[in-house]
């Protein structure tokens, strides 16, 4: 999808100067706090699948959370659908939470259980109360099951009787019952093996076409995000480095840190080995980021522009950019 | 690349022909472990062979539960009360281990052999400091004082590249990042030189930029030290990085052992390359995923035949009924599959 394209697209959801910031108490400041999301513009186009990537700690999830509001945001705003839904109350916003659901990576951990199969994928049907009948009830129960690929005659059991993959089939199952427009997919395969790995994300593709679902795809697997994402934001220590279109982006990475982290994944393919340059040293602390760009400790290309300026998203032809020497 | 492979070969013939140092650190014949449960007999680990040469790395590839692990903890004796060891050898450079008392062992682990896991945070003691945890292993198999010991740490950090050795000693576990956590992990097994070192999973809960620089810390390992590595991971993409040789498991049993470029070439076994076709390749495109139908058979009740056959595209008769045996592809490639049988290529 290129520029064009994206513009005529609708935007679904966007994120206005978005901070997430949580407090932690240390003895020596009272007022610490760990900057887990910085700042983010970021717009979600209607039936595309967005990739959120970066390495543990850089925000991803909690930027993912905050977005759905299941953390409130310290600041900025979140629009849903053309409206601003920042500081809506539960009640007003629970209608748009049926618009709105979550996939989580444990699949062991997010499926409660003591609720059979059939509980689970009922819940929220209940909770919103979609379902006038019983009958009603059971019916979507069991399309949404047909759809993920559970047999019927299992809807009795209880999560543990379940492999990871089946698990993460009804953790889908679940998300989708509502018929919502957006999914947060926060880490959905990375519990599972690669055999099974394949089979989800082939479901969630055809899941996507059927319903004209959008993704927010938070993964740190680049090679899976590859397959699934139409776009891919690439994010550092709470801040975003780059947005792109995928292809483009895996072939010519303008932020060092994009650039970097491609070239530390592991190819299956031993004739590709080589004496890669690897990036040195560990990712900052987000309760003390560096000054000017918060990548610049880690950066070979760092100057002392990087030291001392935070660099600004940009656009450089159809992408944007954070980064004052970006790789052209 | 075909130049140094063929130097390492010939650096391999001059190590034989030295009589102190066996080339082959460890090998492992016909290893059966077994679980006894409630329910049957569980072969986790079902008639494996596995050869780890002096200096190389060797990768271990499969599935969660496809008795990758248990070798390896079948090779440090440290199966639980259900499993038991029931056939096979192990040998550490022509001394069989199988049979050998606790107190041997004990003084085998950690010495001659020494192992990291995938989870260092659960490895180490969360109430020492991690210098006194990487003494502990020096002071309990060396003849050392504790500052000799100290001293010997404090190098061995420099070596596995803890920056600030000296202030790095005093920390706890969760004051270190999850890199320097496995970091930590290789120095304390590294600082006896063992013989062998057993890595399982050692960079899984790690991100992509700290995976590379414990991979290339293993490489200068071997490269350097002359480490024999016995590498076990889900990942195909290690195992293309890292490994010289490596064996793909599945429900126990070895499906396919081959030397890396070969094993990526010209893979033989239908699961090896159902494996591979199911990864998302960085280079090219969104095309549909390839994926091994069904799922991974309960060892309870595998099938009489190939255990692979209730999801190999190929499966017949045959395969229902007839266990394959392994057969030789060529000089470094073996595959456990009737359709390697008259030693021929299997690719359509």
């Amino acid at each position: 999808m290129n520029r064009d394209e994206a513009s005529k697209k609708r935007v679904l959801m966007e994120a206005r100067h978005l901070v997430k910031e949580f407090p932690v108490s240390s003895s020596k400041k009272k007022r610490a706090v760990v900057h887990a999301v910085s700042d983010v513009n970021l717009k979600l186009y209607e039936g595309e699948t967005l990739a959120l990537v970066g390495e543990s700690g850089c925000g991803k999830s909690t930027l993912g959370r905050t977005l759905l509001r299941l953390v409130e945001p310290t600041s900025g705003e979140i629009w849903f659908d053309g409206e601003n839904v920042t500081k809506k109350k539960e009640r007003e916003f629970l209608p748009l939470r049926r618009q709105m659901q979550v996939i989580f990576q444990d699949p062991y951990a997010s499926l409660n259980p003591r609720m059979s199969v059939k509980q689970i994928i009922e819940e929220p049907l209940v909770t919103h109360r979609v379902a006038k009948k019983k009958e009603e009830l059971e019916q979507m129960v069991h399309e949404r099951m047909t759809e993920v690929g559970i047999p019927l005659e299992l809807e009795h059991r209880y999560p543990h009787q379940f492999s990871g993959g089946q698990r993460q089939r009804i953790g889908i199952a679940r998300a989708l019952a509502l018929k919502p427009k957006l999914i947060v997919c926060d880490e959905p395969v990375s519990a599972l093996d690669v055999s099974i790995q394949s089979q989800v994300l082939n479901l969630l593709k055809d899941l996507q076409e059927q319903y004209h679902l959008t993704y927010l795809f938070i993964s740190h697997d680049l090679s899976v995000v590859r397959y699934i994402a139409n776009r891919v934001c690439v994010m550092f220590l709470g801040k975003l480095c780059e947005i792109g279109d995928t292809k483009d982006l895996y072939e010519h990475p303008l932020h060092p840190y994009t650039h970097f982290l491609l070239e530390a994944i592991p190819k299956a393919d031993p004739t590709l080995r080589s004496d890669k340059q690897l990036l040195m040293g560990e990712i900052p602390s987000p309760v003390n980021p560096p000054s000017g760009c918060r990548f610049h400790t880690r950066c070979p290309y760092a100057s002392e522009v990087c030291r001392q300026k935070e660099p600004q998203m940009r656009e450089v032809g159809e992408r944007q950019v954070a980064c004052h020497h970006p790789l052209l | 690349m075909k130049e140094t492979r063929e130097e390492t070969r010939k650096e391999e013939k001059e190590r034989e022909q030295s009589p102190h140092i066996p080339a082959m650190t460890l090998e492992i014949r016909h290893l059966k472990t077994q679980f006894f449960t409630a329910k049957g007999v569980v072969p986790a680990v079902d008639d494996v062979t596995i050869e780890i040469p002096r200096g190389k790395i060797i990768g271990v590839v499969g599935e969660s539960g496809c008795g990758k692990s248990m070798t390896a903890m079948s090779v440090m004796q440290l199966v639980n009360r259900r499993g038991k060891i029931v056939d096979g050898s192990i040998r550490l450079e022509g001394r069989e281990l199988l049979g050998l008392s606790a107190k041997e062992m004990r003084g085998i682990r950690g010495n001659d052999i020494a192992m990291i896991f995938q989870e260092p945070m659960t490895a180490l003691n969360p109430v020492y400091t991690v210098g006194r945890q990487v003494r502990e292993a020096i002071l309990l198999h060396k003849n050392v004082s504790k500052a000799e010991a100290k001293e010997r740490v404090l190098e061995i950090f420099r070596k596995v590249g803890i920056p600030e050795p000296e202030k790095r000693y005093n920390a706890y576990p969760h004051q270190l990042s999850g890199g320097l956590r496995q970091r930590v992990m290789i120095g304390m097994a590294m600082v006896c030189e063992p013989k062998l070192l057993i890595a399982d999973e050692p960079t899984t809960a790690l991100d992509v930029t700290i995976e590379a620089q414990i991979l290339q810390l293993m490489k200068r390992l071997r490269d350097e030290h002359g480490t024999s590595i016995l590498l076990i991971t889900h990942n195909m993409g290690v195992v293309a990085e890292v490994c010289d040789y490596v064996y793909v498991m599945y429900a126990g049993q070895v499906m396919e052992e081959a030397e890396t470029f070969e094993l990526f070439q010209n893979t033989a076994h239908p699961y090896t390359q159902g494996l591979l076709r199911s990864i998302p390749q960085l280079n090219h495109g969104t095309e549909r995923l390839y994926s091994i139908k069904g799922v991974v058979p309960n060892l309870l009740y595998l099938p009489k035949g190939c255990s692979f056959c209730t999801r190999c595209e190929y499966a017949d008769a045959r395969c229902q009924e007839e266990r394959p045996n392994s057969y030789a592809l060529g000089e470094e490639h073996r595959a456990k599959c009737f359709r390697c049988e008259r030693g021929g290529s299997s690719s359509e």
